[in-house]
């Protein structure tokens, strides 16, 4: 554990030809440098986020304490809480947009934006993206529907509300709620955007990782974060048109009265004149996207704390290929399970026992990844810096929650569970908290990669790993038994039902809990603004690593490298590998960058 | 008042620590590296990790304690015994591999935590560990696949055997509507274009259809006890979801289609009451609305246990209170209730 490997480049040759005047704008703003797209999508990400837990807290504050005159409630919200009771309309336009917020605008692009863009070149030994200009164009579209979809909290008759996935004739009728007038259509142009944002910056992703690897970076050298980025990508070209094309065909049926997902309407006193349309279609059409989704959200996460694991483990990552044929095998199953959505929704049971079918499969290679982390902290040398706890930590929400996808995912045990908190609870620890520890760790991890060298300070990452990792249980294990007792989620309060009354006292728990937990984030954000201008700079390879980007300098050029990029001799997990004597392969020194020669009759002990 | 004063010393405690780790940061001599973990970081957290496990079992442990009382009682369905038993036999499951991969996952984080001059076990794979661990979640899950899609298919199978009672749930923002087919069980033919409110046929039946004259439209669920009951489900407006707890059944209410789900009631209302899980969580409420009364608050009525049908896809502004009461009983009691309804051709007639 000590020394540096690196050759270090004293060469700073200048010419390699990427070298232009710079302005502030071009640095700073119109940027086509992928390090600062990274640090663009990171920070318009994480204010998403913050938004986003506020509206959380807002409304788990509602569920705890029901028809109480709550001062805070009137100071945010003004009209929509008269006298700090909140209304019923802005309780389903805050889940709503604190779901669309978190799944498509932290977790989408905050996580796998941010981290595809910094580590696709580093870690692949590439200057920059194939494209530069698609990636600044995707980023500025993402940042247009961030605006929008921020700007529609201030429309007059309110937000969107009528939940994430926006079935219709629920978000198609402004006479059935306020939400689905100019709210539901902001809404809809953003995610537009936001889509066409997704997919320019797949397609790099893709293209850079295929194209523009360094020589001797074979495809079965690449970190599991690259695989995770690059499979990723593909899930998502595969699948946001069919939303872009669930979007415009509801956008039609609004705005120009086609019928494409409705049909027999009386509402208000009146028939409409829609015919022959199926939300079922709207359903099948937003699912095929939204499973691909959750696994969008979650395959980056999983990349990363590959990587962060293997590091501060000291050790290589158990299973690589079985960990990259998961990550395949997850990303073909989960365009063929859109379906365990809408078991209850009207379509063929038959269709129902397919995908449970499908369905349960996919728990296999989530398996597999789980024994292999666990396997991969076995007779380690474990280094408990944030980045590394954040990673245990969502090895340990992603098996507590996955597990309970066993019986959403059975079509039978779903009927009575279905849409109620059991589900909620589910789906934000696996995929909600387990995709935020990733990106947690990300970013304690890459901090100094992405500023300069400058690191976060640990012991304010221990506090915010500690308190969340607490919290996150607090509020979400007892939740489970919110959904048992039958509670349906989206409800503005549960005082209608007296069998729920007993409850109340959970959901105080679970409120205490949130509340702790979001203010634990304040840390992390304190932490991070500081660290960016006065953190601590560390070596140019803080936590001696071998992937590629630590052979990069500190100080931020267009390029990456001067000179020559990096050629690679070797995977990137070679961590305390020994020679026949039981001796370091370089001597005094646990780690092989990818850029070290193979050794004279050294062997290759993985396969 | 007192929960705000909790969170207020919560918080008070959080920012304390923020502040400790702060003063302990600047009491520490300044090394070249301060923020790679160091020997004692490696060694708290990894103690920490240990407290950690303790801290998952612990309140899984308390959450069944306290929790357990408030699920769902017992199935009050033919088809809700096998429901129950496959869900105890899943989560027997989860819980086993629950305890064991967290225990290991967090031990070895304990276990193996950094120490100066340890030597990490140079480990890359291992095909048959990797084989071992792919092949029992395969066989387990085989077996609850096989097994759920047999209850599956036997729950879907909606047919007309054993003279089932037909009953339409009809949904609207933001009431339920019941509509039996009346002496020949059979539904008059109905669409939303047929709509007539100044006559009352708010349902939209065909009065020309004669299947329909002798529907009888309600505001109040009663089904007889032992008679499989198939349900037909429209909804007039928006998505809603007819969510009935106690019987584990749920469809949901599409506009434009009309959707179907069945199941037998096996235990009437009353039977329900007598329930010693029910007594207890009557009990329970009831104390909890007595002392709402005492303070003067809404929703303090006493309580009697009732089944309730409500609305589990959101649908608007009260989604939250779109209910209809159940009422399971004998079949005495049932003809006896029916014979007091009017038919939809009495209430036409009562109209005009």
């Amino acid at each position: 554990m000590s020394g540096t490997g690196h050759e270090h480049e004293d060469d700073h040759s200048h010419d390699h030809g990427h070298h232009h005047k710079e302005t502030f704008v071009t640095k700073f703003i119109f940027s086509q440098d992928h390090k600062m797209i990274s640090k663009q999508y990171l920070i318009t990400g994480l204010i998403m986020g913050f938004i986003g837990i506020a509206m959380s807290i807002m409304f788990r504050m509602q569920l705890a304490w029901p028809g109480e005159e709550i001062p805070v409630f009137e100071a945010i919200l003004g009209r929509w809480a008269p006298d700090g009771v909140m209304d019923a309309d802005i309780y389903l336009a805050l889940v709503t947009i604190h779901g669309t917020i978190m799944v498509f605008f932290v977790l989408t692009a905050g996580l796998s934006g941010t981290f595809s863009n910094l580590l696709i070149p580093l870690q692949c030994g590439a200057r920059d993206m194939a494209s530069g200009f698609l990636n600044m164009l995707s980023y500025w579209m993402f940042f247009l529907s961030s605006v929008i979809m921020t700007l529609s909290l201030f429309v007059e008759a309110g937000p969107a509300a009528a939940g994430w996935t926006i079935y219709p004739p629920l978000s198609a009728l402004p006479m059935a709620q306020p939400g689905s007038g100019m709210g539901m259509t902001l809404w809809l142009v953003s995610m537009a955007i936001f889509i066409a944002s997704s997919l320019l910056g797949s397609l790099n992703y893709i293209v850079t990782v295929i194209n523009l690897r360094t020589k001797g970076m074979s495809m079965t050298r690449l970190p599991l974060t690259i695989w995770a980025f690059l499979v990723t990508a593909v899930i998502g070209v595969i699948s946001f048109p069919v939303l872009l094309s669930a979007a415009l065909l509801l956008i039609m049926d609004r705005s120009f009265g086609t019928s494409f997902f409705l049909s027999d309407i009386f509402i208000q006193g009146e028939v409409l004149h829609y015919q022959g349309g199926s939300p079922v279609l709207f359903e099948h059409l937003f699912w095929f996207l939204g499973h691909p989704e959750v696994y969008i959200v979650i395959l980056p996460a999983m990349g990363m704390v590959s990587e962060v694991m293997s590091v501060n483990a000291r050790k290589p990552i158990f299973g690589y290929r079985a960990m990259i044929a998961s990550i395949l095998a997850i990303a073909f199953l989960s365009t063929i399970v859109w379906g365990h959505h809408m078991f209850i929704s009207g379509m063929n049971p038959f269709l129902g026992s397919v995908f449970t079918f499908t369905t349960l499969l996919i728990a296999i290679p989530s398996a597999v990844k789980a024994f292999n982390w666990i396997t991969t902290l076995w007779k380690g040398n474990l280094q408990l810096n944030a980045g590394m706890l954040f990673s245990i930590g969502m090895v340990s929400t992603f098996i507590t929650g996955g597990l309970t996808g066993i019986i959403l995912g059975d079509s039978t045990l779903d009927i009575n569970v279905h849409d109620t908190y059991f589900v909620v609870a589910h789906f934000h620890l696996v995929m909600g908290i387990s995709a935020l520890y990733g990106l947690f760790a990300g970013v304690y991890h890459w901090f100094p990669k992405m500023f300069q060298g400058r690191m976060m300070n640990k012991n304010l990452g221990y506090v915010h790993f500690w308190i969340t990792a607490v919290g996150s249980y607090g509020i979400f294990f007892p939740m489970h038994f919110v959904g048992m007792a039958g509670v349906p989620r989206r409800y503005y309060e549960n005082t209608a039902f007296p069998m729920f009354d007993e409850l109340t006292d959970v959901q105080v728990l679970m409120t205490v809990f949130a509340i702790i937990t979001a203010a634990a984030q304040l840390v992390f954000a304190y932490n991070f603004i500081v660290s960016i201008f006065y953190g601590k700079r560390g070596p140019q390879n803080p936590w001696q690593a071998n992937t590629l980007e630590w052979t990069a300098p500190q100080e931020h050029f267009h390029g990456n490298w001067h000179g020559a990029i990096p050629e690679v001799h070797r995977w990137a997990y070679d961590y305390s590998k020994t020679d026949d004597n039981g001796e370091y392969i370089i001597p005094g020194q646990d780690f092989v960058p990818q850029t070290v020669p193979m050794k004279e009759g050294e062997e290759e002990l993985h396969h | 008042m007192t929960t705000l004063l909790i969170i207020a010393v919560l918080v008070l405690v959080a920012v304390a620590i923020w502040q400790m780790t702060k003063i302990f940061e600047l009491s520490q001599l300044k090394t070249e590296y301060a923020e790679v973990a160091s020997e004692r970081d490696n060694r708290y957290n990894g103690y920490l990790m240990f407290v950690f496990l303790i801290f998952i079992y612990g309140i899984t442990i308390f959450s069944f304690w306290k929790y357990s009382k408030v699920l769902l009682p017992e199935a009050s369905s033919a088809h809700g015994a096998d429901y129950d038993y496959l869900m105890l036999v899943s989560f027997v499951i989860i819980f086993i591999v629950q305890t064991l991969t967290q225990a290991l996952l967090h031990y070895f984080a304990y276990k193996y935590r950094g120490e100066k001059g340890k030597k990490a076990l140079y480990y890359a794979d291992n095909d048959r560990l990797e084989f071992i661990w792919t092949i029992i979640p395969v066989i387990v899950l085989a077996g609850l696949i096989l097994w759920g899609l047999y209850s599956w298919t036997n729950i879907m199978d909606i047919n007309d055997e054993d003279d089932p009672l037909i009953v339409e749930l009809y949904a609207q923002q933001f009431n339920w509507t019941a509509r039996y087919g009346g002496a020949d069980n059979v539904l008059g033919g109905a669409n939303v274009r047929r709509i007539d409110i100044d006559k009352a046929n708010v349902l939209g039946l065909d009065e020309a259809d004669p299947n329909a004259a002798d529907d009888v439209i309600v505001k109040e669920l009663h089904l007889p006890v032992g008679r499989k009951v198939n349900f037909k489900f429209r909804s007039q407006d928006v998505l809603h979801s007819a969510y009935m707890p106690h019987f584990r059944a749920q469809m949901n209410c599409v506009p434009g289609m009309t959707t179907e789900f069945s199941f037998t009631p096996i235990t009437t209302t009353e039977q329900i009451r007598q329930n010693p899980d029910v007594i207890d969580k009557v009990k329970r409420t009831n104390k909890i609305r007595a002392e709402r009364a005492a303070n003067g608050e809404p929703n303090s009525d006493p309580w009697e246990y009732d089944y309730v049908l409500i609305c589990n896809k959101i649908c608007g502004k009260s989604h939250y209170n779109m209910q209809m009461k159940i009422i399971v009983e004998t079949e005495e009691e049932y003809n006896q209730w029916m014979a007091e309804q009017q038919t939809f051709q009495q209430t036409m007639a009562s109209m005009q």
